[in-house]
């Protein structure tokens, strides 16, 4: 490799940390500060460092029952979206059958509607079923954006895995849920890897319809924060350090699903 | 072509299920209420399409869409090239790369009404790192007092916000490249800028169309973080559509015009969109082609 | 069960109507599979794309009139408004020429 395109290389992808990471910094600056610190003065590192504000979110039921509700049913949305996305990919990038392509964009079109209005049809539909405030709700609510977002992101994974791999595998023998478990699935690794991220991901920080379908039970974090908000001001530090930890879960998640987006198709090498 | 075979609807049904139970009954209730003038579920007129014409005149809205399709413009120029430069940067293996990944997405993980708040914060000139900064350097900078600049701070906040989306979808197509490509471009001595154009970007090209679509619709319909920084001011240069219809919808609680604004709002997004996946694809299927006859 | 929908009858027969469509189409397609071709649209389209563009195009030329209609009224100096019922004979138009010629 060259070596001075290796360094501008390096060089841009430090300044764009750098720009990436100066606004968290600072986010995680403002959590160890007291509110009055925060508004009055300039500081680089907390003056009066303080746990106060994690204090808070650990000691408080409706705080941290906030991250548990919120991880409840991300989980059961990614299951959920990933497991229904997988088969209906495969039927897209491996056949053609009445209206495929139709469906394909209606799946699409799905993430097309401005929530302002869709939030109240959505509280009734959910009233109706007796479903208001429980996990499974906000799950399913969610899968109207994640679902069609799974089946895309995976389909193209799997349009780029030779046709040839399954007729092989068909006249070696394999059964359809057998070749699609042990010899298809591993090779779309980073597809399920990048689609099981996004699904965690766009479902853990939407906040409209989670704050909509829940009032107490199922009380998202990204609701609960919003409380911050108050006659008084704004608790910025409780707010940053909530915000802060809202950060980890998806940081463990994509530490164990680097290893698929990075190591990508495994074709490559034979 | 793909053989044709009608079972494979069994694998797509489960899909078209769960998605269709959460949103073609709000759909259709959406288009009940944009048709009349509900005071109350027992007492509601209808009203024909009066509401869709009183939208459809409503000059402030003409300005908010012109806003919002410069800015979502703005938004793709910037994190598309930006998103595949970082991805191209982007280490391909070792500790390094791991790193890499989870330090670009963590800005993603942060929920959009936070984002918002940190960057009031962040912003300003007597508190903030990025406003300190620039006043540091000598820039006059006020993103409550000045349209432009506040224009360009949502801006700024956007790419910071969702480039390692863009930049995560293409990351994980050029890993999803054979190393096989890359040797015999070596052994035809391809240089840097001919692998890109002939390797590297027909490979990207589904991962750009989600990138290039995900990124359209979501800042066309961006609402939380520019409300929270700006409150869609100084004035109205950042009332984006959607704050104008929240403000609609909620703050004057006028359900029909606020539904008719949506189901427009809707189809002005689906025309776009529609444009923009066959185009597309239409390029993807002619370099395909052009690359057939080489 | 469905009284929070506030269904109105014009709704409920413009999406049984689309409905129909949808079945009548599947049963056409299945009767005579439709060949993709090119006409006077940009792009290569088979039968469901041409109705999909119909419909889009038919809810545009409906919308834009409604846009118009106040200055129509204006420019032509009618009593009242032209009636939407104008524009939804276009719209129809349009949308059977772009199914047959596109």
């Amino acid at each position: 490799m060259n070596e001075a395109r290796f360094r501008w290389r390096t060089l841009f992808l430090l300044a764009y940390l750098l720009f990436a990471l100066l606004p968290i910094y600072w986010m995680v600056n403002m959590s160890f500060k007291t509110n009055q610190e925060i508004l009055a003065s300039f500081t680089l590192l907390p003056q009066q460092f303080t746990w106060a504000n994690y204090a808070t979110i650990f000691t408080d039921a409706s705080w941290y029952s906030g991250y548990i509700n919120s991880l409840i049913y991300v989980a059961i949305n990614m299951v959920i979206s990933i497991a229904v996305a997988l088969p209906a990919a495969y039927a897209f990038s491996r056949y053609s059958f009445l209206g495929d392509k139709h469906v394909f964009f209606w799946l699409l079109t799905n993430r097309m509607t401005p929530p302002a209005v869709f939030l109240l049809p959505f509280f009734q539909l959910y009233t109706t079923l007796g479903l208001m405030d429980t996990h499974i709700a906000v799950a399913l609510a969610h899968l109207v954006f994640n679902v069609p977002l799974a089946v895309w992101i995976l389909e193209g994974f799997m349009s780029g895995v030779p046709r040839e791999i399954d007729e092989t595998a068909y006249i070696d023998g394999y059964s359809f849920p057998r070749f699609f478990l042990t010899l298809f699935l591993p090779l779309i690794k980073s597809g399920v890897g990048v689609a099981a991220f996004f699904c965690f991901m766009f479902s853990w920080v939407e906040l409209l319809l989670a704050r909509t379908l829940t009032s107490v039970d199922a009380k998202p974090i990204v609701s609960v924060m919003t409380r911050t908000v108050s006659a008084s001001g704004m608790d910025w530090a409780v707010l940053a350090a909530a915000g802060t930890l809202t950060i980890l879960p998806g940081a463990v998640v994509i530490w164990f699903v680097r290893h698929y987006i990075a190591k990508g198709f495994a074709m490559g090498r034979v | 072509m793909k053989p044709i075979n009608q079972k494979a609807w069994w694998l797509v049904l489960p899909v078209v299920i769960c998605v269709a139970f959460s949103a073609v009954l709000p759909l259709m209730t959406v288009v009940n209420y944009s048709v009349q003038d509900i005071i109350s579920p027992e007492r509601r007129v209808f009203v024909g399409t009066e509401w869709f014409a009183a939208v459809m005149r409503d000059e402030e809205l003409h300005a908010a869409l012109w806003r919002q399709l410069t800015f979502s413009l703005a938004v793709l120029a910037v994190e598309i090239p930006l998103g595949i430069a970082l991805a191209l940067s982007m280490p391909a293996r070792g500790w390094r790369a791991s790193l890499v990944l989870v330090l670009v997405a963590l800005s993603l993980l942060i929920p959009w009404n936070v984002v918002g708040t940190i960057w009031q914060i962040y912003g300003r000139a007597d508190i903030g790192l990025l406003g300190a900064a620039l006043a540091w350097l000598g820039v006059d900078y006020s993103y409550t007092g000045d349209a432009t600049d506040a224009w360009i701070t949502v801006l700024a906040m956007d790419v910071w916000h969702w480039t390692p989306l863009v930049a995560l979808l293409c990351y994980a197509g050029l890993r999803s490249i054979p190393d096989a490509y890359y040797q015999a471009a070596r052994i035809d001595g391809a240089s840097r800028l001919a692998v890109f154009r002939y390797i590297q970007l027909p490979k990207l090209r589904g991962v750009l169309m989600i990138a290039v679509l995900l990124r359209f619709m979501d800042s066309f319909m961006i609402y939380t973080e520019p409300f929270v920084l700006t409150g869609g001011g100084p004035g109205n240069a950042t009332t984006f559509l959607s704050q104008y219809l929240t403000q609609k919808a909620v703050g004057q609680f006028d359900l029909g015009p606020a539904a008719a604004f949506s189901l427009i709002y809707f189809l002005i997004i689906l025309l776009l969109c529609f444009i923009l996946y066959n185009w597309m694809q239409r390029v993807g299927t002619a370099d395909r082609e052009g690359a057939g006859h080489e | 069960m469905f009284a929070w929908m506030v269904w109105t009858t014009p709704v409920a027969v413009f999406f049984c109507c689309i409905a129909l469509m949808l079945v009548g189409m599947t049963v056409w397609e299945i009767k005579a599979p439709t060949v993709s071709r090119k006409g006077f649209l940009p792009i290569a389209t088979t039968r469901g794309d041409r109705l999909f563009i119909g419909l889009l195009a038919a809810a545009y030329i409906n919308l834009g009139f409604i846009g118009l209609a106040g200055k129509l009224a204006e420019w032509l100096s009618l009593a009242q408004e032209p009636s939407i019922w104008i524009s939804f004979v276009v719209s129809m138009a349009v949308l059977a020429l772009i199914l047959r010629r596109g």
